[in-house]
């Protein structure tokens, strides 16, 4: 049995002038959770889909299961569960009947009562599918995904657009699956998503994969584990280097008039900062610390949030 | 041995089914569509004996006596009106002649309208036995208004015809294209599903109400105007049974590529209006003129209603029809071949 889950070499798409994806090296490890983090439009969909073998690739190497797409397409295909992202259930057929129609397409699986236990939708068994809840039709995305007891599950930005509540429903599912030894690759613009699910992430940005490695290798790649965050209500900010050369600050990164500073050590850090703006004349608008986490590690890589809401 | 719910075939007939009987704007359109047209056509064409032939008589000396006259015929209406208004009426097709009084008499018509031909030959019979004409060959008439011969009749089964592209191209076409805008077609092609199965259960689902949709035409055709089914019930069911795999082909073909609904719409439209004229629902293609005429035959629509009214009129036997039916065929696995080759998944 080959080690790697998923391989690719070099994988290059592009739309007319637009490079979507810019040379992606990818190796899932089977059992793993594997994780892409990126903004929208980062060419998360576009890589998933291509390894997923709905897309051509205009150039690179894919290897899923140790098998090619060209070659094994139908024995890939039953391996597989997916979830692909802006799919619209039919809304007339009720929620078993989905699962029922989908169960069919595969030589093997899961029986219909154990899907639907798995994502908690039995009381929904008989409900129209336009009747659900937008946490419901992704879980019941979910069960069509994982009714063929599949070896590998792709995950395109699960969920996107829900609620805290269902959210933690979703990833409870996926860590289950995981626990009885499966394979998954998701996609996500969320980083408590990628923290609490995923033993590696590929941060990507513009087609290109930025950073590589567990979320704790990630942050901790920061060199400090906490973040200052300061805005002015008069006054410049002061430069880079001389934040820089305050005691304890490891890195400076800016983002519309607010100031990040990745610190190991907080309480250092406070009074010199306090003491730097009154001698510079400057008043603080806004000043808040928090744990480091993958968000400050996009933005130090790139200087923007993730998210652009 | 697959079991009902273990067959993607079953299940997505199915889903076909389900979506449309969860959705009764179709249910309407499928079956009382088709009936209340023919009830309306049935009622506006309702054999009534000879037409009324209404004429103006332009005011005048002698108009009253020339309105009597022709009144006394019961097939003519005449009024006397100013020669203003007669001429308007003329124009307009309220009448369909013009008469002037004195002598000679004037008749004033246009030969192009069949309806002014007839009322010409009405007014001039009149005319002439008003002032004393004798007929020197005598003449019987016997009134013939036979079941099999009349327009209703004629109408029945190009309405079938009709209803079966109508459905097999809306049906399929719309339900395609929500499902590729809905991504689902790319979901789908995400399983091992297979393709030529899915294009299939469309075709199928067609199946099931085919009867109930055929048989609610035929027997009210029957029950409320007498059209007769003269040939075997077994072999108009075939021919609709293959008429209806027909279309369900060219839908597919049709919505194999299309985006939207709008285009999708269009398409069925540039593909179903030739038809419904040229096809003979309405009326007989031979009215078109005789260049035209192999080109019309070669139309799916043309050889079903070829083919279902020489079997509900003329009674012939299945074999008979093996020209038209031969021509459905071909349309039909050509049209699903292409579909399944050109379709657009994402
Ligand atoms: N079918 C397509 N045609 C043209 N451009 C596309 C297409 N799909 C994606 N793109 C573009 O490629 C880039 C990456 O898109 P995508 O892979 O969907 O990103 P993400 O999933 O990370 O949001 C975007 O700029 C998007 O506009
Ligand atoms: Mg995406």
């Amino acid at each position: 049995m080959p080690e790697a889950a998923i391989k690719c070499r070099e994988l290059v798409k592009r739309y007319g002038d637009l490079t979507a994806v810019a040379g992606i090296d990818l190796d899932v490890r089977r059992g793993e959770c594997f994780g892409m983090l990126g903004p929208n439009g980062a060419g998360k969909t576009t890589t998933i889909e291509i390894l997923q073998g709905l897309r051509e690739p205009d150039g690179g190497e894919v290897e899923v299961l140790g098998l090619t797409w060209d070659r094994h397409e139908g024995e890939l295909r039953q391996r597989m569960g997916t979830q692909l992202q802006e799919t619209k259930l039919p809304e007339k057929l009720k929620v078993e009947e989905v699962v029922r129609l989908f169960r069919s397409f595969y030589r093997r699986g899961r029986s219909v009562d154990e899907v639907l236990a798995l994502v908690a939708l039995e009381e929904k068994r008989t409900a129209w599918v336009g009747k659900l809840s937008g946490g419901q039709r992704q879980r019941l995305a979910v069960a069509c995904a994982l009714v063929c007891d599949p070896d590998l599950l792709f995950l395109d930005e699960p969920t996107t657009g829900l609620d805290p509540q269902s959210r933690r429903q979703l990833w409870g599912v996926i860590e289950e699956f995981r626990r009885r030894g499966g394979t998954v690759l998701l996609t996500t613009h969320y980083m408590e998503e990628a923290e609490r699910l995923c033993d590696r992430v590929a941060v990507v940005d513009h087609g290109e994969i930025i950073a590589l490695g567990s979320p704790r290798e990630l942050i901790a790649s920061l060199g400090a584990e906490h973040v200052v965050e300061f805005a002015l209500e008069q006054g410049e900010a002061p430069p880079d280097d001389v934040l820089a050369a305050l005691p304890g600050v490891e890195h400076v990164a800016r983002e519309n008039g607010t100031t990040h500073l990745t610190v190991s050590r907080v309480h250092q850090v406070i009074p010199a900062l306090m003491r730097l703006l009154s001698e510079r004349g400057a008043s603080l608008s806004e000043l808040t610390t928090h744990h480091a986490s993958l968000e400050d590690v996009f933005l130090n890589l790139t200087g923007r949030h993730m998210r652009d809401e | 041995m697959n079991r009902p719910e273990t067959s993607a075939l079953v299940q997505l007939t199915l889903w076909r089914l389900r979506e449309f009987t969860r959705e009764p704007e179709a249910l309407f359109w499928v079956f009382a569509f088709p009936i209340l047209l023919a009830l309306a056509l049935g009622i506006a064409f309702k054999g009534r004996g000879p037409e009324v032939v209404r004429v103006a008589v332009e005011a005048g000396p002698g108009a009253e006596a020339l309105a009597q006259s022709l009144n006394a015929d019961g097939r003519i209406e005449a009024a006397i009106v100013d020669s203003a208004e007669a001429h308007s009426r003329l124009r307009t097709g309220r009448v369909a002649l013009v008469v002037g009084a004195g002598d000679p008499l004037v008749l004033r018509f246009d030969t192009t309208r069949v309806e002014s031909d007839i009322a010409r030959l009405v007014v001039v019979n009149a005319v002439q036995e008003s002032a004393g004409r004798r007929d020197v060959a005598v003449i019987r008439d016997v009134r013939v208004t036979e079941p099999g011969a009349r327009y209703i009749d004629f109408l029945i089964p190009g309405l079938i015809g009709l209803n079966i592209m109508g459905t097999g191209m809306w049906g399929i076409g719309f339900g395609i294209v929500k499902a590729r805008n809905d991504r689902l077609l790319k979901r789908l092609l995400a399983s091992p599903m297979r393709k030529s199965e899915f294009m299939l259960s469309f075709m199928l689902s067609r199946l099931i109400f085919l009867g109930f949709e055929v048989g609610a035409v035929l027997l009210f055709g029957l029950l409320m105007f007498g059209v007769p089914i003269r040939g075997s019930i077994l072999a108009i069911a075939a021919i609709v049974v293959i008429g209806a795999m027909t279309f369900s082909g060219v839908g597919l073909l049709v919505a194999s590529r299309a985006r939207t609904i709008e285009g999708v719409s269009g398409l069925m439209n540039f593909v179903m209006v030739p038809m419904w004229i040229f096809s003979g629902v309405f009326f007989a293609y031979s009215h078109f003129p005789d260049g035209m005429q192999p080109v019309i035959r070669l139309l799916p629509l043309t050889a079903l209603n070829d083919a279902l009214r020489a079997v509900q009129l003329d009674g012939v036997a299945l074999a008979a029809t093996a020209g038209p039916i031969a021509l459905l065929v071909a349309w039909g696995a050509l049209s699903f071949v292409v579909a399944l080759k050109v379709f657009r998944w994402q």
